[in-house]
């Protein structure tokens, strides 16, 4: 860069690589270390006890529900948002930004007052036998809850982004909205949903707060992977909390991976 | 990164045709599912908070959010937050102006590793914070149950906002301009301050929106390296767990809706900010 002095440009670099060492790099790459260092038979044994292999699952499940219902939702949120006009449009686009900003506890928070035992629907959940908190479907509602802006926002910015002449087009000669939509709309935006659905499919194995809420902790029962890692530090079973963090990290870095494969806004380096 | 379109998404919005109904268009039903939807995830849960802090009437909703370690909580929540989102403002700069801007082996790599808290659940990242910065640290450095850890812990988690919002801008950003500055004699200071600066400002608003609606609600990273200390370190959102888990679902949430509140203003200074800057 020409207007760059060139003592600037080593400094520059030097605060940001120190900032991103000291934050982020060296302590991460702590934890990967001091998690290998009982040797990988140690993590494999902290992974595959009942109640590990039990929270795997159960957070696997609960990303199976929560990602697929937010991906088909959410694209129709974004064509309704880009592609139709109504009252209330504004409103529709601020309540979907809103599990973005809003604590997690207060997630859980509001759950309980719902669908709680002295809730506004538990007495009669209660007399139907349905629990919802303490329960799985209170975790699923959550991570809902939390995962539901994603798969909007990176659908509407592609769907603004190839305007809608083709899908004009094939409405006029004769297709039907289904048609359009499966041949028309779903290929040009096939990138953004699948950027859409990483991020959520992060979110939802990741999520802590709002899961620790309303899940009650019952190991074998509603413990995902991230309240396991919890209880085992808390318990101070360090190594095996190192060991689930780690399998929690590796899901993390396909994440990453994929995030940097399929992210739509390229950059140039 | 993701979170950052929100900002984006407005920038580059074409208007809409005015036509009611146009063939091949998402049509009412669509909209009322979308609403439905919408409906029973976010505004009923919502709506629940806000009735069940009004329960005793608005004396106990007072009394709840005005006890001192609310007050302490809400306080040391803010001004933590404000001091995180000020230093993002000008690191996340930094790093983005680094990563479009220079070049240097492992740069691609460096990039990618930028979205890592994002990807991280937070109990992993409070946990990977006391690895090295808690008791028995290796480096000698012990921060956790003090002030500057829950700082360090909302620093690692609002990472990615201003990064991956000023990145694309900068991207975006011809350098003619600074071309023409420079060969007019100005000196690098004057251009970042005169030109570059005032390019990226809304992208760099709009990250640190996001970054400190984030760091406002936080739970997940502090909950461990807090040592939730009142008056000390104890955050808004780990008050109204502990407020919950000692059976007062009132001053819960109480405390719950001056968060929500505060969110809610987040969200419309983005979207004033997406409004003035697209004119």
């Amino acid at each position: 860069m020409m207007t760059t002095r060139r003592s600037t440009k080593y400094g520059l670099r030097f605060i940001a690589l120190a900032y991103l060492a000291i934050l982020l790099f060296v302590p991460v790459g702590l934890i990967l270390y001091r998690t290998l260092e009982p040797g990988l038979n140690h993590v494999w044994q902290e992974i595959t006890t009942p109640a590990a292999v039990h929270a795997f699952w159960l957070t696997i499940e609960v990303t199976l529900i929560a990602v697929p219902l937010n991906t088909v939702l959410g694209i129709l949120a974004a064509l309704v948002l880009t592609r139709s006009n109504f009252r209330g449009k504004a409103l529709m686009d601020t309540v979907i930004d809103l599990p973005f900003a809003i604590s997690p506890i207060v997630v859980g928070l509001s759950l309980i007052f719902v669908y709680g035992q002295t809730g506004w629907f538990g007495s009669d959940l209660a007399d139907a036998g349905i629990q919802v908190i303490f329960s799985v479907p209170g975790i699923v509602l959550a991570t809902i809850f939390v995962t539901l802006p994603f798969v909007v926002r990176e659908v509407v910015p592609v769907l603004i982004e190839v305007g809608d002449e083709q899908e004009q087009a094939a409405a006029t000669l004769g297709a039907s909205r289904w048609q359009t939509f499966r041949r028309i709309t779903l290929p040009s935006i096939r990138w953004g949903v699948a950027y859409g659905v990483v991020l959520s499919t992060a979110r939802a194995i990741g999520e802590f707060g709002a899961v620790s809420v309303v899940s009650g902790k019952i190991s074998g029962q509603t413990e995902t992977m991230t309240l396991l890692v919890e209880k085992r530090y808390g318990n101070f079973n360090v190594s095996g909390a190192y060991a689930a963090s780690a399998l929690l990290a590796v899901i993390a870095l396909i994440t990453l991976l994929g995030m940097t494969v399929l992210n739509p806004r390229k950059d140039p380096s | 990164m993701s979170t950052p379109s929100i900002s984006f998404a407005r920038l580059g919005r074409r208007k809409p045709s005015t036509k009611a109904y146009v063939a091949g268009r998402p049509g009412p039903l669509a909209v009322g599912v979308v609403m439905l939807w919408l409906s029973v995830i976010v505004l009923l849960p919502l709506s629940a908070v806000v009735v069940k802090s009004l329960d005793g009437g608005v004396g106990e909703f007072w009394d709840a959010v005005s006890n001192p370690q609310a007050v302490a909580a809400l306080k040391f929540t803010l001004i933590v937050s404000l001091i995180v989102t000020a230093v993002n403002a000008v690191i996340g700069t930094l790093i983005a102006w680094v990563l479009v801007r220079d070049d240097f082996p492992g740069k691609r790599l460096v990039n990618a590793l930028i979205d890592l808290p994002f990807a991280l659940p937070t109990i992993v990242a409070g946990i990977t914070l006391l690895a090295l910065y808690g008791h028995g640290s290796p480096v000698g450095i012990d921060i956790a149950f003090t002030q500057a850890a829950v700082a360090f812990a909302l620093l690692f988690v609002t990472l990615p906002f201003v990064v991956r919002s000023v990145q694309p801008v900068l991207i975006e950003l011809d350098t003619d301009m600074e071309e023409a500055a420079a060969s007019l004699g100005a000196n690098g200071r004057t251009i970042f301050r005169r030109i570059v600066l005032p390019n990226l400002s809304p992208a760099i608003l709009g990250g640190c929106a996001l970054a400190f609606a984030r760091a406002v609600g936080e739970f997940g990273s502090i909950v461990l390296i807090s040592g939730n200390i009142p008056f000390h370190t104890q955050v808004a959102s780990v008050y109204v767990y502990k407020q919950l888990e000692s059976d007062s679902p009132i001053s819960a949430a109480a405390v719950s809706v001056v968060l929500l509140l505060l969110s809610l203003a987040v969200l419309l200074g983005i979207r004033l900010l997406g409004r003035f800057t697209s004119r």
